[in-house]
């Protein structure tokens, strides 16, 4: 047997193997991308769901738009602080700390409390069923709880209740904002995670519209305006809104609110604590006290009266001494 | 070689001799990404880009390399050989140059590589005894014929998302369906040319 009849074919094959590998060699040093190491370094912390919550095409794309300096080292809501501070680690800069949010149904209109137009046979989608004349509630404003954002959430964090209406479980959502952009009825807002008083109604018609609607709409009664002693209810377009830099989570406006169209969590409701030990009765937290909580004497030692207090906080941050403690 | 003829070899390969629903090459790519018409287009245009080129490499590799050792037999691993190298190397140089078509073409051009319709079209080149005009129109037409099949087929897998469609049918079951009665009615073009 001729040996070239197999030389032939090796060499000419491994010749073109070995020059098409040596063009690519020489290309990717020629046509070489330099990408920044950070970039790649960031993409690995990065939690690699892909889930767009911060707005960019997926974790590889917040990785470079955080290396420009175009989107800041906590941007990543699904993160939270402990990637933040993994990639201000990287990008040697502070983080500053993110409050976590959670997405929230803004509406308590489930099959008691609201009322509906007409039955709904369609399509079981809240797009679907938004275009039939907005919807079958009565309320324009209202979540129609077919459960579209359920099948968005990658993180089973909504479920459906028995009254129809869609529920937001705090603990599992992480933010990424999914919901809210597929709801045809914008009912799905960010709240603190910590926030413990919400104004669960979006409805900005008039009182006497809301009330034929639903048992738990806002009103706008404004009587949770009057209500809140730090200025934290805003209103506007027949709606109470809380501001959540401001709210100290009193839930004095829940309290007042006729129709209960404010959530209010009254068993994470707090009480102030003065440690006699230390109080030097400087009469400051008796003063800042909202609703005239605390009693005591000049150079005495003050006392709660349990009975009266919101648990606002307020005395514990002014205390000079530190020794008001939240329970 | 007139015009004509090549006008018709043209037609023959994008509609008679679709390569997708006549041929059953490239079914991978026509099957995973036809989920939306953007992303169709964009694999259409990748697929154009290096079948037209490929078909041209190969032709001379076929002619200077393996007729001129009488290494025939060798022909497929030498065109795969052909076709990932190129693609890797078009992959590079399209980053470098033009990064918006790169991002574009995006994850479709390195799945390309392993694309049988590209090998398919550069083997039944050769098998024709095309000269080199006649390669670059049949891959051309033939890479237009993917487009179309490919970009027809996500339409209509768009239309599918929201339409009723009973249980055990959704999802793959209905997009085979589908393409099966797409290739039976480009069995009508049989007879054109």
């Amino acid at each position: 047997m001729d040996i070239s009849a197999i030389m032939i074919p090796v060499i000419s094959l491994g010749g073109m193997g070995l020059i098409f590998g040596g063009i690519l060699a020489y290309a990717s040093q020629k046509f070489a991308i330099e990408v920044d190491p950070r970039i790649t370094a960031i993409s690995e912390i990065l939690p690699g769901a892909n889930c767009g919550g911060c707005g960019f095409p997926g974790c590889s794309g917040l990785a470079s738009a955080i290396v420009e300096g175009s989107a800041p080292v906590n941007a990543c809501p699904v993160g939270g602080p402990e990637i933040a501070k993994k990639i201000a680690e990287i990008m040697g800069v502070e983080a500053e700390e993110s409050v976590r949010k959670v997405a929230r149904v803004i509406c308590n209109g489930d099959a008691q409390n609201c009322k509906e137009k007409f039955e709904y046979f369609g399509i079981q989608d809240c797009k679907a069923a938004a275009m039939v004349a907005g919807g079958s509630k009565s309320c324009a404003y209202g979540c129609l709880g077919l459960g579209t954002c359920v099948n968005v959430c990658q993180f089973d964090a909504i479920e459906i209740t028995d009254g129809k209406i869609a529920r937001i479980i705090p603990e599992n959502c992480t933010a990424c904002g999914k919901c809210i952009e597929v709801c045809p009825k914008q009912v799905i807002h960010f709240v603190p995670y910590e926030q413990d008083v919400v104004v669960d109604c979006n409805n900005e018609e008039k009182g006497k519209a809301v009330k034929e609607k639903c048992n738990v709409g806002c009103i706008g009664c404004q009587l949770c305006v009057k209500a809140c002693p730090f200025d934290a209810m805003e209103f506007s377009n027949n709606l109470a809104k809380i501001n959540y830099e401001k709210c100290t989570n009193c839930m004095l406006c829940a309290e007042k609110c006729p129709t209960k169209a404010i959530y209010a969590n009254f068993e994470k409701r707090k009480k102030a604590e003065i440690i006699s030990e230390n109080c030097i009765g400087c009469t400051i937290c008796s003063k800042q006290c909202p609703v005239n909580a605390i009693e005591g004497e000049l150079k005495q030692v003050h006392k709660v009266l349990e009975d009266k207090c919101i648990g606002c906080g307020v005395c514990a941050e002014k205390c000079p001494k530190k020794t008001i403690k939240m329970v | 070689m007139s015009i004509g003829s090549l006008l018709i070899l043209l037609v023959s390969s994008i509609l008679v001799n679709n390569f997708v629903l006549s041929r059953f090459l490239g079914i991978c790519p026509f099957l995973g990404v036809s989920k939306q018409v953007e992303t169709a287009m964009g694999m259409g245009m990748a697929v154009t880009f290096v079948m037209t080129l490929a078909s041209i490499i190969t032709y001379f590799i076929q002619i200077f390399i393996l007729d001129a050792l009488g290494l025939a037999y060798l022909q497929t691993i030498a065109f795969i050989l052909v076709i990932a190298a190129l693609v890797q190397f078009i992959e590079m140089v399209i980053q470098k140059m033009s990064p918006t078509l790169y991002q574009a073409l995006g994850i479709y051009l390195p799945l390309i590589t392993t694309n049988c319709a590209v090998l398919g079209v550069t083997l039944l080149n050769i098998q024709y005894n095309y000269n080199l005009i006649e390669t670059i129109v049949n891959a051309v037409g033939a890479a237009i014929g993917f487009s179309l099949a490919i970009v027809l087929f996500a339409g209509i897998r768009e239309k599918l998302e929201i339409s009723d469609i009973p249980k055990p049918f959704q999802g793959f079951p209905i997009a085979l369906i589908t393409a099966s009665l797409m290739s039976i009615a480009f069995l009508g073009f049989t007879g054109l040319v």
